[in-house]
């Protein structure tokens, strides 16, 4: 599970817009799944430390609102970084080697598959499919599109992101 | 509770198998199946806990509806005609156990759970011995063995969810959960932590609840073999009031049969230099813990006094009640004190060195082998923990069939007389209810001084959950309350936060019905456990050797009487506070 290294990045005001929303819908039946969908919108995932301040305002079990969290593939456990590296496992850029470009992006970055960088640039996944399987292998870092890719241009890449 | 008087419960008429019978409304197909002597598998339910329909060996036909309906769940109706053992009822339930083994890690051969599995039984019931009839991806869960009372182990895992289900509705833990979805779905703790970085609290409830091996206690025999047969090592075996009730059961012999004589027999025939009653110690705690209750209520203790014989509840209170540690008693649990007493008094009585004593406790409980790892539970010095080795029940099951030793063959003979007297005080500690009435014979006598008339303090007992009682005791109003299940434990203590409920004295079993019901107890299948009250069987065997004691109250013992006149002095004195009395640890912290 454990995947990168950062400390949760929350603020006092983070929290404080957690527990006032907490506060106002604590009735609701079946708030968990809720309370996590506003706990992402605020910080951006649901970290532990976040589950936990769920779990304790509902007076739940930690063990239930972790349930829900994993249950649902829209939740992030894991943060995202300021630069959002998408590269695509498609078939068309599969064929063409997009995996060895994700395992190169894996390498220079030190994260694994949806992990994030310990200083909180860069955050990576994989994803299906980007509609222009005709430049394969194709990756996006935000919303900026890279296709043809050999390798060799990775480190060019990477550093125009800040 | 009201007796439940058939004819004012509406029937309806159904017809199972094309035989005609009448059940109660709303009961499920599979109960009312039970009533008229036909038995359905089921692999997920377990009564009042968990019934989610999600394991589908409970299915059956039923007249009109086009699809098979599971048991467990589905209610009948007046006229309702169900058919439980059709070929294409069978052919499902063949289908699925193939589908459950195409992922489970069949290491049958050395499977703790070889004979007592619930999947196996089912699979050889229903003829499934292709092993691989659907070939596929599987997951490679590794076992986590961090805990020092239990293994999980996910790659036998089936998912049917009763150990989340023990852990959450009877105990109020929910240290493990599902968590994932679709096939990465898997039983853990949140963030797949280690189990022994969670708030478990060792009751060891999940392990009895599990159909199969993917949860079992932690193996300590060898310890005690490599002792035995060690030379210099002086070995000595304590048992629990409940091994006693449930051992027969590894053997064949009927619910509820008290083996106590044979028990000691195999014992003394494993090897034991010294073969002891922890019951012994249990008259010892009913002293101190007595005494402490007396003191605070005449000098304005906390109270309620809270009984601490059960390191489940223990960890419990310190984990989510940390505000109610002033109110548990400081006496260590009989377990803890028996060792103290043995590396001590019975050391130096013995004329050896404590430190080649090697104390060895058979209790019906997986969290006593916690609590043997606690601070503040070495009462013979400094490294000289209190107790060795904490085995279970089934533990001590399997030895004696690794000994070659016949159980039912063996002769019945009388535990070792130097710590092993006890009076029908010491047998009941392993019913809920029992603690508090061994107590309430000693406290009602010490405090008037008179003998008291009936000893049976029958209000708190029987396997409810929550018990409760007023005494008059020398003119003052005792409110007590006895309970089991430590989900019963948040409701009472919230309640006593609030100011709902008030006692004076409660005693806290972690597990529900009480150590007889404890994670160390052999196992009894859920085709068992749904239908009959397993702790209520096994209580009433020790309520039976209670009745039939000359000796029913703690400080009647003649040995309790010799080890104060000639070690202890009096209870509470500071010898007795050094060796018998413990600190605890507030938790709250922990994740």
């Amino acid at each position: 599970m454990k995947k990168t290294s950062v400390p949760i990045y929350g603020t006092k005001e983070q929290t404080q817009a957690l527990l006032d929303w907490l506060e106002e819908n604590r009735e609701m039946p079946g708030v968990a799944l809720p309370a996590l969908q506003k706990a992402q919108e605020i910080y951006g995932y649901v970290p532990r430390e976040v589950q936990q301040i769920i779990a304790d305002f509902l007076n739940k079990p930690l063990t239930e609102i972790y349930g829900v969290a994993t249950f649902y593939s829209q939740f992030n456990l894991e943060p995202k970084g300021r630069n959002r590296i998408s590269v695509c496992l498609g078939t068309a850029c599969y064929i063409k080697g997009s995996n060895r470009i994700y395992q190169l992006l894996q390498e220079k970055l030190g994260v694994e598959d949806g992990g994030c960088t310990a200083d909180g640039r860069f955050s990576l996944d994989a994803c299906r499919c980007l509609g222009c399987c005709g430049m394969a292998p194709v990756m996006m870092v935000n919303d900026d599109v890279y296709g043809n890719l050999t390798g060799e241009e990775l480190d060019a890449i990477l550093a125009k992101y800040q | 509770m009201k007796n439940v008087n058939v004819n004012t419960v509406d029937m309806v008429n159904i017809k199972i198998n094309g035989i005609a019978c009448r059940a109660p409304a709303g009961s499920t197909i599979l109960d009312a199946a039970h009533s008229a002597g036909i038995a359905i598998p089921t692999l997920c339910y377990l009564k009042e806990l968990n019934s989610i329909g999600a394991c589908r060996m409970c299915v059956v036909e039923v007249k009109g509806v086009k699809n098979l309906v599971a048991s467990c769940v589905y209610p009948i109706a007046e006229g309702m005609e169900i058919w439980t053992n059709t070929e294409r009822v069978q052919s499902s339930r063949r289908t699925n156990l193939k589908l459950i083994l195409s992922i489970h890690n069949q290491t049958c051969l050395t499977c703790n759970r070889s004979g007592v599995c619930e999947l196996q039984r089912l699979c050889r019931e229903y003829g499934v011995d292709n092993q691989m009839a659907f070939e596929g991806e599987k997951i490679d869960y590794q076992p986590d063995e961090s805990a020092v009372h239990m293994v999980r182990d996910n790659s036998k895992c089936i998912m049917c969810r009763r150990c989340e289900a023990v852990c959450s509705l009877a105990q109020g833990v929910s240290c493990i959960g599902s968590s994932g979805r679709g096939f990465a779905t898997h039983i853990g703790p949140s963030f797949d932590a280690p189990l022994n970085t969670t708030q478990c609290i060792h009751c060891g409830q999940c392990i009895i609840a599990c159909p199969t091996g993917a949860l079992y206690e932690k193996d300590n025999t060898s310890e005690v073999w490599n002792a035995i047969n060690s030379p210099d090592k002086y070995v000595i075996v304590q048992t629990a009031p409940s091994v006693r009730a449930g051992l027969g059961e590894m053997f064949s012999l009927p619910l509820g049969t008290n083996v106590e004589g044979k028990m000691v027999a195999a014992l003394r025939r494993m090897g034991f230099d010294g073969v002891f009653d922890t019951d012994f110690a249990a008259d010892l705690t009913i002293m101190e813990e007595a005494s402490e209750f007396l003191r605070r209520v005449q000098d304005g203790g906390s109270l309620p006094l809270i009984t601490s014989c059960c390191p489940g509840w223990v960890k419990f209170c310190e984990t989510f009640f940390p505000d109610f540690i002033p109110n548990l008693s400081t006496c260590k649990s009989p377990q803890q004190m028996f060792g103290a007493m043995a590396k001590t008094y019975y050391a130096q009585k013995l004329g050896i060195d404590p430190q080649k004593l090697f104390v060895v406790s058979v209790m019906p409980c997986t969290a006593k082998k916690f609590e043997i790892t606690r601070e503040d539970e070495c009462g013979a010095g400094a490294g000289i923990p209190d107790v060795d080795v904490a085995l279970t029940t089934r533990e001590l099951g399997a030895m004696i069939r690794r000994a070659g030793l016949l159980f039912e063959e063996l002769p019945e003979e009388e535990f070792d007389s130097a710590l092993g007297i006890a009076t029908g005080a010491g047998h009941i500690f392993g019913a809920s209810g029992g603690v508090m009435e061994a107590a309430l014979r000693t406290a009602a006598e010490l405090l008037t001084g008179k003998e008291l008339k009936s000893v049976e303090f029958t209000e708190v007992r029987g396997a409810h959950g929550i018990k409760e009682a007023t005494y008059e005791i020398a003119g003052r109003e005792i409110r007590v309350c006895a309970l089991s299940g430590t989900q019963n434990a948040r409701r009472v203590l919230e309640d006593i936060r609030s100011g709902k409920r008030r006692y004076d004295f409660i005693e806290i079993m972690a597990c529900p019905g009480g150590c007889v019901n404890g994670g160390g107890q052999p196992l009894q299948p859920s085709v068992v456990r749904n239908f009959r009250s397993v702790s209520a069987v096994r209580a009433r065997a020790l309520y039976q050797e209670d009745s039939n004691m000359p000796l029913r109250k703690s400080h009647l013992n003649p040995l309790i009487r010799e080890v104060y006149q000639s070690f202890l002095e009096k209870p509470g004195s500071e010898t007795a506070h050094h060796l018998l009395h413990t600190t605890y640890v507030n938790r709250s912290g922990q994740p």
